[in-house]
């Protein structure tokens, strides 16, 4: 057990050193990384198979005992989370095939993807704080050198910005780290969670929460925090771009509900207000942000943002359909933008440009794609019967039974907004006739690039399909995740077992 | 930078901080110490060597792409981490080897904790003058 629950970073970063001596030969690299990426989603697949049949599941690296070592734990949450991580993975790298140019990968692009992919799945499967930090310094370094391989004027000024900002979160997060150590003498969490309940400061307490917001607010890009998202989403190759706006802010997020369902006591109630405020401040800058911009990529960014607001909205009703709208809202976010990215990236290789101006004509050059982008496009926008539909039900559901009215209203005007971009788009890139009449046919590009491109955008746009035409078992499944989320005694006990005697240094 | 003294007083100095990064590197098994503050002080010897020396000659004074040395690290410290399969125990389980003497009387006992922190040196060594070598290319 403790093996399988180290494989979600082991196989990536193993994979990261297989692909980094063979950085030279571009194909074979390929191959390696989409091994790596298959192997990891069949072992996220076996996890979330054994988590669903047998309860949460936990390991102790290196057999010290919790909570002085660091515990690996799976629950339903985790669980989802790594396989939607082993999907994005897995259709990204194969994207990558074709879009990666031979000097990237030279200069070990598979090998740094890889490593991100560790990063992201080890903060996903971690129960202890400052193991959490370390995979977030991994997914940092990672991205960083994912921002700026290839060096283009452009990535650098994004690249900067970008790292500035999260060191930033990072510190923030090592001070509250070092102060939650300090008040309550351990950082695994489920300890936390007695731990922190049982310490008498509530001036500490509220500074910690707040601190937590703001370090983990930047990683997610949450209303006023955002900034650095935007500024550099749209400069490095689109299949970087996609695996960012698939699961970077979405770790994020996922670390914050960790934080406020688990670590904090659920009778801290203060920091959801703020969350609740941030949330539909978010929704709404995201969407406006989205809705000025004339560039397929800055659009979809602000769309990113504007996505996680709704996200940290389930969070911040704290109920069980709220969070279980967050969960299903998050795995439907997730396939829809990564979707969107790649099919922007295929329209820049058919038409020539990002620019919504420059480009156009791409519905007559291939209707599949346009199908594609049609599934993604107005899943995000909350179309029935999309996937995005049934998440925003959840949401709007939540909100109503809070008679929190002045969110629905807040939630349905970034619907009809998403909408408004979405359709934007639709009708300036792939109705319209392309202003200087030179749009690419799919049918001319080769045969084995096609494969490579069209494949991941279908798996991803099916994967959008069923989950709007079946949504049934995936909310059931979010439902079980909330539930446990709002009830950690499985959590705990499954990692520090029965009897619980450290209570930590008061 | 072409001074004499500099370049002199390198001379010793890279090798004393060579010698102290590889005491740091083994003190860090039982106190402060360890891989990680052990590859910051050698690269800071590498450094040290640029700034005298140009950026050329301490490439050619490292033999190895650093690159290379960073992944070699990191692969050293995921196999020891990874021993502990062999013996059926969790992963990054400390696998004790006994050299001589047995365990109560003080013999000499290899770990692959220590082969870990090696691979974190050699990680340290090889990211950091990566970074440094690539800022001192021309674009």
């Amino acid at each position: 057990m403790s093996w399988l629950l180290a494989l979600p970073f082991l196989i990536p970063i193993l994979t990261a050193l297989a692909a980094f001596p063979a950085r030279a030969r571009k194909l074979l690299c390929g191959f390696i990384s989409v091994f790596g990426c298959a192997l990891l989603l069949t072992t996220t697949i076996v996890i979330l198979v054994l988590v669903e049949t047998g309860g949460t599941r936990a390991a102790q690296m290196g057999d010290w005992a919790a909570p002085f070592g660091i515990t690996l734990v799976a629950d339903r949450l985790s669980a989802i989370m790594l396989v939607i991580s082993g999907i994005v993975g897995f259709c990204v790298s194969l994207f990558s095939l074709s879009d990666i140019r031979k000097y990237r990968v030279k200069l070990g692009f598979h090998s740094f993807f890889q490593l991100l992919l560790a990063g992201v799945c080890g903060s996903f499967i971690t129960g202890d704080l400052f193991n959490l930090y370390v995979w977030f310094e991994v997914m940092l370094i990672a991205s960083f050198a994912l921002l700026v391989l290839g060096g283009d004027r452009i990535q650098l000024d994004g690249g900067i910005k970008y790292v500035a900002l999260n060191l930033v979160s990072t510190l923030l997060m090592l001070t509250s780290i070092g102060m939650t150590y300090g008040l309550t003498g351990t950082l695994n969490m489920a300890q936390l969670h007695i731990s922190l309940a049982a310490v008498d400061n509530p001036t500490a307490v509220s500074a910690l929460a707040v601190l937590f917001i703001c370090a983990f607010g930047i990683k997610a890009a949450i209303f006023p925090l955002f900034f650095w998202l935007p500024a550099s989403y749209h400069t490095p190759p689109v299949t970087v771009t996609a695996v960012f706006a698939g699961l970077l802010t979405k770790v994020g997020v996922y670390t914050l509900i960790r934080t406020f369902t688990l670590i904090f006591p659920s009778e801290l109630q203060f920091p959801h207000t703020i969350l609740l405020g941030t949330a539909l401040l978010t929704m709404l800058t995201g969407v406006l942000g989205a809705a000025a911009h004339y560039e397929f990529r800055k659009i979809l960014a602000f769309h990113i943002i504007s996505q996680i607001g709704f996200l940290v909205l389930g969070l911040a009703l704290n109920s069980p359909l709220a969070l279980a709208g967050a969960v299903f809202y998050m795995i439907h976010n997730i396939v829809a933008k990564t979707n969107l990215f790649l099919i922007s990236g295929t329209a820049k290789r058919l038409t020539g440009s990002f620019e919504l101006s420059e480009i156009g004509g791409l519905y007559r050059a291939s209707p599949l794609l346009s199908f594609f982008f049609f599934i993604a496009a107005f899943s995000l926008a909350g179309f029935p019967p999309l996937s995005g539909f049934w998440a925003k039900l959840l949401l709007v559901k939540a909100s109503l039974d809070q008679a929190a009215y002045f969110v629905v209203a807040v939630a349905l005007i970034t619907g009809i907004l998403t909408l408004f971009s979405m359709s934007k788009i639709w009708a300036e890139a792939f109705l319209k006739d392309h202003p200087k009449d030179y749009c690419q046919s799919l049918q001319d590009i080769p045969r084995y690039e096609r494969y490579e491109r069209l494949l991941p955008v279908a798996f991803l746009a099916l994967i959008t399909l069923v989950l709007g035409l079946i949504p049934g078992p995936l909310i059931d499944y979010s439902l079980a995740a909330a539930g446990e989320l709002l009830k950690p005694g499985e959590y705990i006990e499954a990692v520090l077992g029965l009897d619980i005697q450290y209570v930590g240094n008061r | 930078m072409n001074s004499l003294i500099l370049q002199t007083a390198t001379r010793v100095l890279v090798a004393l901080i060579l010698v102290f990064s590889i005491y740091m590197l083994l003190r860090g098994h039982n106190y402060p110490g360890g891989g990680f503050i052990a590859g910051l002080i050698a690269a800071s010897a590498f450094v040290l060597f640029a700034m005298a020396w140009g950026m050329e000659a301490a490439q050619s004074a490292l033999k190895i792409p650093p690159s290379n040395l960073a992944a070699f690290g990191v692969f050293i410290a995921a196999i020891s981490g990874m021993l502990a399969l062999f013996s059926g125990e969790a992963p990054f389980s400390g696998q004790w080897l006994q050299v001589t003497g047995d365990k109560n009387s003080g013999g000499l006992t290899l770990s692959n904790v220590l082969i870990f922190d090696i691979g974190v040196y050699l990680a340290v060594l090889g990211a950091v003058l990566t970074l440094i070598f690539a800022l001192e290319e021309p674009g």
